[in-house]
């Protein structure tokens, strides 16, 4: 589904990290976490094409990455629900069109949707939110908005960056519980978090793989978890 | 551009245009810029038109004949008038010479003197018809000839005059329409302008769209649409002031009078109605090259 052959990234002359290969496979979960400031979050980017690597290749849905032009790439974007560690929205629509905006940009007709926008919004429990401004909205809600529009596309792969960053640890659970339900749909899902003790508590409830970055390399977390 | 994308832009999509936040200034700053332009392209039309009517109208009169006149004892009038006819024919720039008929002469005099004037009691000079070659004739050369050869000829050529006055009609005209010109350079220019400011006000937005997966279509229609029709409602606006400035000019029908002369006239006045759908036009060529720039530096 999504595969990286010797990626290397740096910004400017500073290599973050290097020659890391590794396949996601289909309906596979990952976690992602390292130190603050490793690269989860540039790692991520190079997942969903807003970054090309500085080294080797990377293929989504088998596809070179370096072969898309922007069109292609945001096509390529539909199928991949991602959510943003800063949680972007567009701060002057109400939650429900914010929701709905990647209907809207691939031109789907959003009224003949509006039956699972309702149910996605009841599903991350913000049904009594829908016309509330973005801005309005607490670090929790906004984080299952995120979620919510992450998916309202039915995406093949969920990207999400610190999807439980500032919440509080039941919500932590409840958003967690979102993803792993639909990892169970059979999406694959990528969870970048530095969040050691939610990892741990997951990894009873489900078949996860956990990467860690650190010190410029990507290593597989075991039983030191 | 395809067609779907045209369809897109002309009927639009509710949802899509709300994707680009309001933006008060920058929509004011543009409804204003374009409604100022079509204002003064309104008065450099009616400009051009009216130069363009009064070079037409004089190179006509100018195309028409010069008279030759002559005053003499009648029974030197056969010879003068023969003499004065042959010399005008051996006269270069002269195409064709002919001296008018009693009757012809007769009608000319009607509308002055009413139709009971025993016309051959009097003593009414003759008159000849001069019709000049493209080129014309040498007016001063032909004075003095006649007036050696034929002293009782007098050539008059009162609309020579007028062709000096024809090339700056024809000038004028022209710089009407450089004016129009330079008045759709610089909207596009204040457009772009603006459609810039709108662009990086909303890097963020853009952002977000990409994310979503938006194409750099449907993110540069976003604004082109709203860029276009300020564009078009501005120009309207414009258009309408100047016309009615243009309607209430006070008309003199001084013939010639170049001032009061500035207008339309007939289907003239459906003229300026070009003008907005051309701001219209402008505004969307500048504002989707300033798009397509700016998402190509932002990817
Ligand atoms: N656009 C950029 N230009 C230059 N350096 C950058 C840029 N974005 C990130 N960095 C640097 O790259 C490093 C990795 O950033 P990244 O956001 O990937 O870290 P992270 O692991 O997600 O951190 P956190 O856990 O705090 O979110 C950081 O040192 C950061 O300062
Ligand atoms: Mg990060």
């Amino acid at each position: 589904m999504i595969e990286l052959e010797q990626v290397g990234y740096s910004y400017g002359g500073a290599e973050l990290f290097g020659d890391v290969s590794l396949q996601l496979a289909p309906g596979s979960f990952h976690f992602l976490t390292g130190p603050s400031g490793a690269g989860k979050t540039t790692f991520l980017r190079l997942l969903y094409g807003a970054l090309s690597p500085t080294s080797g290749r990377v293929r989504i849905f088998d596809t070179d990455l370096a072969a898309l032009d922007r069109d292609g790439l945001a096509r390529m974007r539909r199928r991949i629900g991602v959510v943003h560690q800063d949680c972007q929205f567009l701060d002057h629509l109400p939650l429900i069109d914010n929701l709905a905006l990647p209907l809207t940009v691939s031109g789907r007709d959003v009224a003949a949707e509006a039956d699972n926008l309702a149910e996605l919004m009841h599903w991350v429990g913000l049904s009594s939110r829908a016309e509330a401004l973005p801005p309005e909205l607490s670090g929790g809600e906004r984080q299952r908005a995120a979620l919510a529009r992450a998916i309202i596309m039915s995406p093949d792969v969920i990207i999400a960056d610190e999807p439980t960053g500032n919440v509080d640890w039941d919500m932590s659970q409840r958003l967690l519980q979102l993803l792993i339900e639909l990892n169970r749909m059979g999406k694959t899902v990528v969870m970048a978090s530095h969040d050691l003790a939610l990892i741990r508590a997951t990894k009873s409830k489900i078949q996860a793989r956990v990467l860690r970055i650190s010190k410029r390399r990507l290593t597989t977390a075991g039983a030191d978890l | 551009m395809k067609v779907t994308d045209l369809r897109a832009l002309v009927l639009g999509d509710a949802q899509a245009d709300r994707v680009v936040p309001p933006t008060g200034f920058t929509a004011r700053l543009t409804l204003f810029a374009s409604g100022a332009m079509a204002f003064l392209a309104v008065f450099a039309m009616a400009l051009s038109m009216a130069s363009g009517r009064l070079a037409t109208r004089w190179s006509e009169e100018l195309a028409r004949s010069a008279t030759v006149r002559i005053s003499a004892p009648d029974d030197q009038m056969a010879a003068q008038t023969d003499l004065t006819l042959r010399l005008l024919r051996q006269t270069p720039g002269v195409q064709s010479a002919r001296a008018f008929t009693d009757e012809e002469q007769a009608a000319l005099l009607l509308p002055w003197f009413g139709p009971d004037l025993p016309i051959d009691t009097l003593p009414v000079p003759r008159l000849i018809e001069v019709i000049e070659t493209a080129e014309g004739f040498d007016a001063a050369g032909l004075r003095l000839r006649l007036q050696a050869e034929v002293p009782g000829a007098v050539l008059d050529d009162h609309t020579r005059w007028r062709r000096p006055l024809v090339v700056a009609a024809d000038r004028l005209r022209l710089l009407g329409w450089i004016s129009i010109l330079l008045i759709g350079g610089a909207m596009a220019a204040m457009i772009t302008l603006a459609a810039n400011s709108a662009l990086a006000a909303n890097r963020q937005v853009i952002e977000v769209l990409r994310l979503v997966g938006a194409q750099d279509g449907y993110i540069a229609r976003a604004f082109v649409r709203r860029f276009t029709l300020r564009g078009l409602i501005g120009a309207a606006a414009g258009v309408a002031a100047g016309l009615l400035g243009i309607f209430f000019l006070p008309s003199v029908s001084d013939e010639g009078g170049f001032l009061t002369g500035l207008g339309f006239s007939g289907a003239g006045w459906l003229w300026p109605l070009v003008i907005p759908p051309l701001a219209a036009v402008v505004a969307c060529l500048a504002t989707g090259f300033a798009a397509r720039r700016t998402l190509r530096s932002l990817s």
